[in-house]
């Protein structure tokens, strides 16, 4: 189809760009516009909606960020008073104040988000993989276990972290009862800065499996089973065809769920947020939830919460970019 | 064929059959323990999460029937079931025409809106939330359910049109040929001929969307004042000075189970069509 379209459109348009040598911006707008107004009508309200409640509050939070924007500061409406914003423009103020390390422990919070994004995702994709390949043979109750698994996933974000803050409880969560069983001492779970980090990492990976698990399922029975007769004629134990069949074939399912499982676990902010509640002393906070705390609790700074977010952003473009590049150098 | 050479394949000793089954049940016990968890606690009377050996002796409805009856609480679902649902029509619909759009169509800007579908993930919620605050107080949106649909579409539609688009991909392009040869419109096409054949890939970024909407936490509890939703709502029963965990259990089961079981009715199209848009996206 996109040939005959091709075809179609250039043909008539040939002789008329030869005649006319310079026909003008004007004329190619027109004409792009009679060759694509179709596609552009499918993709608009799309790029409206994204436009409008994206880019723009995008803009607005890259303008904040150079500004000293707080709650006090900001236009107001008290009663029928209107008050004009008297906050104004600093610069790169904000920004040096986060980069030098003065503002919010940057580089701690950084490191920890890093290690907390890392091991979510390692964790997530290992057991994932796991769990994908053992589901992936036929085998008794083999629907049984697929909906066990896929639970988590169906359960809302914010219930199944109040379910693990109730078993997480010092004194009558049943999460120590069952550790005590497998031999492991009880620890106050939502007390102390590491048992809540390694606490988060339980409960996002507890929310993440399913995901990850699905889609390297789908990917396993995309992979054909040709492969694995023939690796299997040329002798190649179990252990050979996972690395030599599996884990190649699984190549583009694991180069898009890393990523994607990568941006959301760098974002996540429900698990942290919810399960620490106000108990957090801040150790425990990753950038986003560090900066959304910055909006919206004790006086709101706005322009110190908008330059982390243009962070964060930076931090996933830059890391993203990087990683879609090797991919594509990889595959070719 | 395949079915014979999968037995050969899969035929295995009584010893490693027995450590699979027990590996996969071990797996599936923490998966489901917290949900089973919190229904037994719900089941107590609301005092019950401290004394979890108790429940067996003192099992009522009453955290139900304070949570159902006393409370905000079958407000909020009616909240969370508009929200969520006018999200999931919304996004899918317009997801839908834009990843058919880029899935069949070669037109300037298609390889950049890819790009800002999958940028658009990584926008943290602290950068969006403050001008999106101030947006949707300036269009006198907030505390409406059509703000928060809108807002909730920026999260679900680049996620679904860039699944679609891969799941559009795999559909094979002469059945637009013969919809064109019928005399069908563009549009004409991707409606009657396309949309019917991708509904496995519609089912997945129709319950994407609503589960986005149903969980969704930063935006509703600031831009909902008095119209809160399930996830707004709830924490409610926590922030009072003593803590109504039975609430708590109660209400987290009743907005688990409904949206659990859908889930779990549809989780076979989820397969299909996660796989076709996560490869080939």
């Amino acid at each position: 189809m996109t040939t005959a379209t091709v075809e179609r459109a250039e043909r008539p348009g040939r002789p008329a760009r030869s005649k006319e040598p310079g026909p003008g911006l004007l004329k190619s707008i027109a004409r792009a516009w009679d060759r694509h107004w179709y596609a552009w009508a499918m993709v608009a309200p799309v790029v409206i909606v994204l436009g409008v409640l994206v880019l723009y509050p995008l803009g607005y939070g890259v303008y904040l960020s150079f500004t000293n924007a707080t709650a006090q500061n900001v236009a107001t409406d008290i009663g029928p008073v209107h008050v004009p914003a008297s906050y104004h423009f600093v610069g790169l103020h904000n920004y040096w104040q986060i980069l030098s390390g003065q503002d919010g422990d940057f580089y701690p919070r950084l490191e920890w988000t890093v290690i907390w994004t890392v091991a979510c995702v390692g964790i997530t994709y290992s057991i994932g993989l796991g769990m994908a390949v053992l589901l992936n043979r036929p085998m008794r109750f083999r629907l049984a276990y697929r909906l066990a698994l896929i639970l988590p996933w169906a359960v809302p974000a914010f219930v199944g972290v109040f379910a693990w803050r109730l078993m997480f409880n010092s004194q009558y969560g049943v999460f120590n009862d069952v550790i005590n069983v497998v031999g492991l001492p009880s620890q106050d779970w939502l007390g102390t800065p590491f048992a809540q980090k390694v606490a988060v990492i339980i409960v996002n990976v507890w929310c993440g499996v399913p995901f990850m698990m699905v889609a390297i399922l789908g990917g396993l029975q995309s992979i054909p089973n040709e492969l694995y007769e023939a690796a299997e004629m040329d002798g190649a134990s179990p252990l050979q065809r996972f690395t030599n069949v599996t884990v190649p074939g699984l190549r583009p399912v694991t180069s898009t769920v890393v990523l994607l499982s990568t941006v959301w676990t760098f974002n996540m902010f429900p698990i942290i947020y919810l399960l620490l509640g106000s108990n957090t002393s801040g150790d425990t906070d990753i950038l986003v939830t560090f900066a959304y705390e910055k909006a919206f609790v004790g006086i709101s700074d706005y322009a110190g919460a908008a330059s982390y977010g243009i962070v964060i952003l930076l931090i996933l473009v830059a890391f993203s970019t990087f990683y879609r590049s090797r991919i594509k150098t990889e595959q070719s | 064929m395949s079915a014979t050479t999968q037995r050969g394949r899969g035929q295995r000793g009584t010893g490693a059959s027995l450590a699979l089954h027990a590996t996969l049940l071990a797996a599936s016990a923490v998966a489901v323990f917290p949900v089973l968890w919190i229904v037994f606690i719900s089941l107590g009377p609301d005092s019950a999460w401290q004394q979890p050996g108790q429940v067996i002796h003192h099992l009522g409805l009453s955290n139900y029937r304070f949570v159902l009856l006393h409370s905000g609480f079958p407000h909020w679902m009616l909240n969370s079931v508009i929200v969520a649902g006018a999200t999931m029509v919304l996004g899918v619909f317009i997801a839908a025409s834009a990843g058919y759009a880029i899935s069949r169509m070669r037109f300037p800007g298609h390889r950049q809106l890819m790009w800002v579908f999958l940028v658009t993930q990584m926008f943290p919620v602290a950068v969006l939330i403050v001008p999106l605050y101030n947006l949707m107080a300036r269009l006198d949106l907030l505390d409406s359910y059509l703000g928060l649909v809108l807002v909730y579409c920026t999260i679900a539609v680049p996620f679904c049109a860039w699944m679609l688009k891969g799941y559009f991909d795999t559909i094979p392009r002469e059945i637009d040929e013969a919809g064109r040869m019928d005399g069908l419109s563009p549009f004409g096409t991707f409606w009657r001929l396309i949309l019917p054949l991708a509904r496995p890939g519609l089912a997945v970024t129709a319950f994407y969307s609503f589960l986005t909407a149903w969980g969704e936490v930063a935006y509703s509890s600031q831009f909902m004042k008095t119209h809160y939703t399930l996830a707004a709502g709830l924490p409610t029963y926590a922030s009072s000075i003593r803590a109504n965990w039975g609430a708590m259990t109660a209400g987290s089961v009743l907005i688990a189970i409904p949206a659990a079981v859908v889930f779990l009715l549809v989780q076979r199209h989820l397969v299909t069509g996660l796989t076709a848009g996560g490869t080939k996206g």
